[in-house]
C-alpha cells in the first residue's frame, strides 16, 4: 500500500511540474550569474578601453632633430640655449625676424638646452664639434603631432597658429620631427612641463613607502595573528581585541591619515612628505588587513597537524613554527600581497601627511620627499595641459601594470606553496 | 616523589587476578571536567608493562577523554580541568617533576584519523628525534627511521621513496607512518586513539599485527570501538559507562565473564 503510494507520488503530474520548477529555479540562478559576470567584464573593458586609448600616445614623444655646434666659449658659459637657438635657425634660414625665432624657440621644449648639457656631461669629447641631436619637443608640437589639436579652424581658437603649423609641417617633412619612444616618462621625476614629466619619482615613492609598510606590518601582524589563534586564552579581553581589530579594517583610511598627522609629524616631528611616515601609516592600515587574512589561514590549518607534533613532544612554539605557520604561509602571504596592493593604490592617507606635494627631484632615501603612483595621478589629473591627460592615462596604465603584478605574485605563491592534506 | 607507595589499590583491577607485571602508570579517582560538564567520574586503572590495555565503551563514555589525560593533550583544550592522580612509573604526570612536553615523548599517541604532517616520509620519521636530539648526524638520523619504519612494518613498502610525501600513502600506510613516527622517539607508553576506524580491514589485521608486535617493547593503550578488535589485541580491557569506568580486568575475563551487566549488554551487542 505504502509503496505503491510513494510510487504515484513519484509518478504524479504535481511531482513533474515541481521537479520543472526546481530545474527553472536553477537555470534562472545561472543566467543571474552569468550576467553579473558579463556586465562585470563589460565595465571591465569599457575602463580598459577608456584608459588604454586615451593613454597609449604617452608612451611617444615628439623629437626634434637639431645639428648643434658645441661651440667651447658658449659651453664654458652654460649657454645651452643659444648653441640650440642656432642650430634649430639654421634649419629655417627663412625666417629672420624677431617674432619668427621666438615661435621657433616655442617647438622645443624648455628643458631642451638641459639635454644638451647632460650631453657634454656625458662626454666632454663633443666639445668643439659639430654634432646631430635629438631633443624633446614642446608639449604643445607633441600633442599637435599626435592630432589632439586642430589645425583648422579660426587662428585665434587654435593652441597653434598658421605659422608654427607650417614650420612643423616643413620639420615633419624633412624627417627632423619624429616620435619616438618616450624615456622621459620612465626615467624622471615629475615637472610643470609636460614633456619633461616622468613617473620614476612617484615609482620610487611608492617602493620605498611600500617598503616601510611591508617591513612593519607583515611580522607585527603575522606575530599578532599568531598569538591571538594559537596562545592567548579565548576570553572576553581577547574577544574584544579581535572585534577591534576588525573595526580598524573598516575605519575610512582618511582616518589613518590624520592619525599619522597628529602623531607622527605633530608629536614625533618626523618629516612631510617623506615616505618613511607614508610607510608608517600604510603600516597601520595594512595591520588588521594582514592579521585577519593571517588568523584566518592559521585557522585553516586542521587541527589534526598540530595534535600530531604536540603528540611527539614538540613543544606548541615549535608546533606553530615547524607546522603550523609553514602550513598557513599560502594563505598568509596571499592575504599580505592584497594588503600591499592595498596599499599601493591608496591615496587618502597620503595627503594629509604631505605626500601630495610637487616633487621634481627622485627620492634617494626614506626622509627625502615623495609622492606615489596614485598621488601622482591625481596631481597630473588635475593639470590643464593636455599632454597631462594621456600622461595621467599612462600612469594609470603603470600602477594597474603594477597591481596586477603582484595579485599575479599571490596567485603564483599560493599555488607554489600550497599544500594538500 | 615516590607515588606508588601510597596509591590505594583500585576497586576493580587486579581483584580476580594478583598483579605480577609491574605498573607502568596508574590512574587513580582521576575526574575530568569541560567547564561545568563532567565527562570522567573517578577513573581508577592500572596500565601493566608490556601489555595491551583496551579501552571500551558506547561512544560519549570518556574513554578518549582519558586517554588524552594519559599524555596531558587535554591541555591544549581549554575550559578542561583534571583531577585525581596519574602517574608514570610513580611520578605524578600533572606534578612539578615532569613536563608536559617531556611526557609526550615518552607517552607517544596515535590518533584516529592518521595525520602525517605534509612532509617527506623520511621527515616525518626524523621529526621527533631532531627536535628531541635524539640522533646525531646524518647516519645516526637515517638509522633511526629505517628503525622506526621496519619496526611499524612500513620499510619494505617505502624504502624506495622516502622522499616522497607521507601524505601520498594509503590510509593503512599512513597510519603505519604514523605508529613509526611515534615510535622514532622512542616513547616507553603509545595512547592509540580508534586507530583502525578509518581502515579497511586488510589494513585494520596489519596494524592490529603491528601492535602485538609493539607489545614487546611498548606498553600499548588502545581506544576501539571494536569489540572483535579488544579481544585480539588487548591482553587487558576497561569497560567505560558514562564517566564511569565500570569494569576492568583480563580480556579473557571481560568477554567470557563479565560481572557487571551493563559490560554484558555492551559485549553482546544490547546497546551501545
Amino acid at each position: 500500500m505504502s509503496v505503491t503510494t510513494a510510487k504515484s507520488h513519484y509518478q504524479s503530474e504535481a511531482f513533474a511540474r515541481r521537479l520543472r520548477a526546481r530545474y527553472a529555479a536553477e537555470r534562472n540562478f545561472k543566467i543571474a550569474g552569468i550576467a553579473a559576470i558579463a556586465i562585470a567584464s563589460l565595465m571591465l573593458v569599457v575602463l580598459l578601453t577608456s584608459i588604454v586609448s586615451k593613454g597609449y600616445t604617452a608612451f611617444w614623444q615628439a623629437q626634434v632633430r637639431v645639428e648643434v655646434t658645441f661651440d667651447k666659449a658658449q659651453v664654458e658659459e652654460r649657454n645651452y640655449a643659444a648653441i640650440l637657438r642656432q642650430g634649430l635657425y639654421a634649419q629655417f634660414p627663412q625666417i629672420t625676424e624677431r617674432s619668427g625665432r621666438r615661435m621657433l624657440n616655442e617647438l622645443l621644449s624648455s628643458g631642451a638646452p638641459y639635454e644638451l648639457e647632460a650631453l657634454v656631461a656625458r662626454d666632454p669629447s663633443i666639445v668643439g664639434t659639430t654634432r646631430t641631436v635629438w631633443v624633446r619637443a614642446d608639449d604643445e608640437v607633441d600633442q599637435f603631432v599626435k592630432g589632439y589639436f586642430p589645425r583648422t579652424g579660426p587662428e585665434a581658437e587654435r593652441r597653434l597658429n598658421d605659422a608654427k603649423i607650417a614650420a612643423v609641417d616643413a620639420m615633419t617633412a624633412s624627417g627632423a620631427l619624429v616620435q619616438s619612444f618616450n624615456t622621459t616618462l620612465f626615467s624622471a621625476g615629475d615637472s610643470r612641463e609636460a614633456e619633461q614629466a616622468g613617473i620614476w619619482g612617484a615609482v620610487v615613492g611608492s617602493l620605498l613607502t611600500l617598503l616601510i609598510t611591508m617591513a612593519l606590518s607583515v611580522p607585527i601582524g603575522i606575530a599578532a595573528a599568531v598569538y591571538l589563534e594559537e596562545f592567548a586564552p579565548k576570553n572576553k579581553w581577547t574577544d574584544l581585541i579581535e572585534v577591534n581589530i576588525n573595526n580598524l579594517a573598516a575605519v575610512p583610511s582618511i582616518i589613518f591619515g590624520l592619525l599619522g598627522l597628529a602623531v607622527f609629524l605633530g608629536f614625533f616631528g618626523l618629516p612631510r612628505s617623506a615616505p618613511v611616515v607614508g610607510g608608517l601609516v600604510m603600516a597601520l592600515m595594512t595591520l588588521p588587513v594582514i592579521i585577519i587574512s593571517a588568523r584566518v589561514a592559521l585557522k585553516s590549518v586542521p587541527p589534526s597537524i598540530r595534535e600530531a607534533a604536540l603528540g611527539i613532544g614538540a613543544s606548541p612554539l615549535q608546533t606553530v613554527t615547524h607546522h603550523v605557520l609553514p602550513l598557513a604561509m599560502p594563505g598568509i602571504l596571499t592575504g599580505t600581497i592584497i594588503g600591499m596592493a592595498r596599499a599601493l593604490g591608496e591615496t587618502a592617507p597620503l595627503l594629509m601627511i604631505g605626500m601630495v606635494a610637487f616633487i621634481v627631484d627622485v627620492p634617494h632615501g626614506l626622509t627625502d620627499s615623495a609622492t606615489v603612483l596614485p598621488v601622482q595621478i591625481y596631481m597630473w589629473a588635475d593639470s590643464p595641459e593636455r599632454a597631462f591627460t594621456e600622461r595621467t592615462s599612462a600612469a594609470i596604465m603603470i600602477l594597474l601594470g603594477f597591481l596586477i603584478l603582484m595579485n599575479g605574485l599571490a596567485v603564483f605563491l599560493r599555488k607554489k606553496f600550497e599544500r594538500r592534506w | 616523589m615516590n607515588v606508588q607507595t601510597h596509591i590505594p589499590t583500585s576497586a576493580q583491577a587486579g581483584a580476580r587476578s594478583a598483579p605480577a607485571v609491574p605498573n607502568k602508570m596508574v590512574a587513580r579517582d582521576v575526574k575530568v571536567f569541560y567547564g561545568a560538564k563532567q565527562a570522567l567520574k573517578g577513573i581508577n586503572v592500572d596500565i601493566q608493562e608490556n601489555k595491551v590495555l583496551a579501552l571500551i565503551g558506547p561512544s560519549g563514555c570518556g574513554k578518549s577523554t582519558f586517554l588524552r589525560c594519559l599524555n596531558r593533550m587535554n591541555d591544549t583544550i581549554e575550559n578542561c580541568r583534571v583531577e585525581g592522580l596519574i602517574a608514570l612509573d610513580g611520578e605524578d604526570v600533572y606534578g612539578k617533576s615532569i613536563d608536559a612536553v617531556q611526557l609526550r615523548a615518552r607517552v607517544g599517541m596515535v590518533f584516529q584519523k592518521p595525520n602525517p604532517f605534509p612532509k617527506s616520509i623520511y621527515d616525518n620519521i626524523a621529526y621527533g628525534p631532531r627536535i628531541h636530539g635524539m640522533a646525531t648526524g646524518r647516519e645516526e638520523l637515517d638509522e633511526v627511521v629505517q628503525t622506526s619504519l621496519q619496526r611499524a612494518g612500513l620499510w619494505n613498502e617505502v624504502k624506495d621513496r622516502l622522499r616522497e610525501p607521507g601524505t601520498g600513502l594509503s590510509g593503512g600506510q599512513q597510519q603505519r607512518l604514523c605508529i613509526a613516527r611515534a615510535i622514532a622517539v622512542s616513547p616507553e607508553v603509545i595512547l592509540m586513539d580508534e586507530p583502525c576506524s578509518a581502515l579497511d580491514p586488510i589494513a585494520t589485521a596489519h596494524i592490529e599485527e603491528l601492535i602485538d608486535e609493539l607489545r614487546e617493547n611498548f606498553t600499548i593503550v588502545i581506544v576501539t570501538h571494536n569489540m572483535q578488535q579488544a579481544a585480539r589485541v588487548s591482553q587487558k580491557t576497561a569497560f567505560f559507562h558514562l564517566g564511569d569506568m565500570v569494569e576492568c580486568d583480563d580480556t579473557e575475563e571481560i568477554f567470557t565473564n563479565p560481572r557487571d551487566e551493563r559490560t554484558q549488554g555492551y559485549i553482546t551487542g544490547r546497546y551501545g
